[in-house]
């Protein structure tokens, strides 16, 4: 054993000696031009590594995904609707810009942890969680301003005359109270949980 | 003469079953006069309306109705779609209309703090309305009281 150790040690030493020394054998282009290559390609793989984490197919391979949320999900306006334009997991829950969303992902290992912990793995489990969840997903939109739904809603472009009386009315009032998305459009695209500790007004038995 | 009574009335029941049977046949249903192996033609769909004026009531105990679409509300025992404009706490903000004070009264007659259960599930009494052709003809017109004609 201690010999391993003794050899492991020395080829870490030899290689650390030969990084810090200039090429002998290879020149400035040839390395420059190893490194630009392998580059793209390293990079190219984790980009295209973290895309393929970026899709529908990939979010509901998991049962919690495919048998809750992706489930309610299929019944609401953003997957089913008249032309056909429709809005992915991905699309809603994962930032655009390159940034954000790679702090997402990194957040993305404690779902890989309850995963793993099968904190919800059962429906029963789901629903006594689901408050939690939502309240989690609502306070990160409300903080970044709904940053997801402005990729496709951009309030500039929201021609209020178009719209019902309803929603002329909130979405000037909301303009200029600086509320966001989240504030009132809750519960759109999936089932909301028991909203007894959110608004008892709105469920029976609270108070 | 017993048994002449019972053939007569043996022959007015069978008599009065004809001429049920073939005033049944006269009787369209809504299907269509289509035999049963023919498709029938799909009525078309009736959109309602998105959203709109309140609706006058046309009667004094009349439920009003909804003047706008509520396709894909959801009222279960989590969450009343509803409610979260309608309730007492949020019609203000939303500029809706309240419901009525009725609600919040159980079977008793007691007073609740929250909306009753028996009043909960809106869209038994409370319904929007598309513009399709009513199925009967109707006639009624309402009362001057409410519709001050």
């Amino acid at each position: 054993m201690s010999s391993n150790i003794s050899t492991e040690k020395s080829f870490l030493k030899s290689l650390w000696r030969t990084l810090r020394k200039p090429s002998v054998s290879f020149s400035l282009g040839a390395l420059l031009m190893a490194g630009f290559f392998s580059g793209i390609i390293f990079w190219g793989g984790f980009n295209t590594a973290m895309e393929m984490t970026n899709t529908e197919e990939f979010c509901i391979s998991c049962h919690e995904m495919e048998d809750n949320v992706f489930e309610e999900y299929q019944d609401t306006i953003h997957y089913a609707n008249r032309t056909g334009v429709r809005a992915t997991c991905p699309d809603c829950h994962v930032p655009k810009e390159w940034h954000y969303k790679v702090l997402r992902k990194i957040q993305a290992s404690n779902e890989l942890l309850h995963k793993a912990l099968g904190s919800i793995d059962t429906r029963e489990k789901f629903e006594a969680k689901r408050l939690q969840l939502a309240q989690n997903v609502w306070r990160a939109m409300k903080a970044n301003d709904s940053r997801e739904c402005r990729n496709c809603h951009d309030i500039d472009s929201m021609d209020f005359v178009e719209q019902g009386r309803r929603a002329i009315k909130q979405h000037s009032e909301a303009l200029e109270t600086g509320d966001t998305c989240i504030d009132c459009h809750q519960g759109i695209a999936h089932e909301l949980p028991d909203m007894h500790s959110v608004d008892p007004t709105t469920v029976v038995g609270g108070n | 003469m017993k048994p002449k009574k019972y053939l007569i009335i043996l022959a007015a029941i069978v008599g009065v079953t004809f001429a049920l049977q073939s005033s049944a046949a006269e009787l369209g249903s809504l299907r269509g006069p289509i035999d049963i192996d023919q498709d029938s033609k799909a009525p078309e769909i009736k959109k309602y309306p998105k959203d709109g004026e309140p609706i006058v009531r046309d009667y004094v105990q009349q439920p009003p109705l909804v003047p706008h679409a509520i396709d894909r509300y959801k009222i279960n025992l989590k969450s009343n779609k509803c409610l979260g404009c309608h309730s007492w706490k949020n019609y203000r903000q939303n500029d809706a209309t309240k419901i009525s004070q009725t609600h919040f009264e159980d079977r008793d007659e007691n007073v609740l703090a929250n909306v009753s259960a028996r009043r909960y599930f809106c869209t038994q009494c409370h319904v929007p309305q598309a513009n399709a052709k009513p199925l009967v003809e109707n006639e009624f017109k309402p009362i001057t009281a409410i519709s001050g004609e």
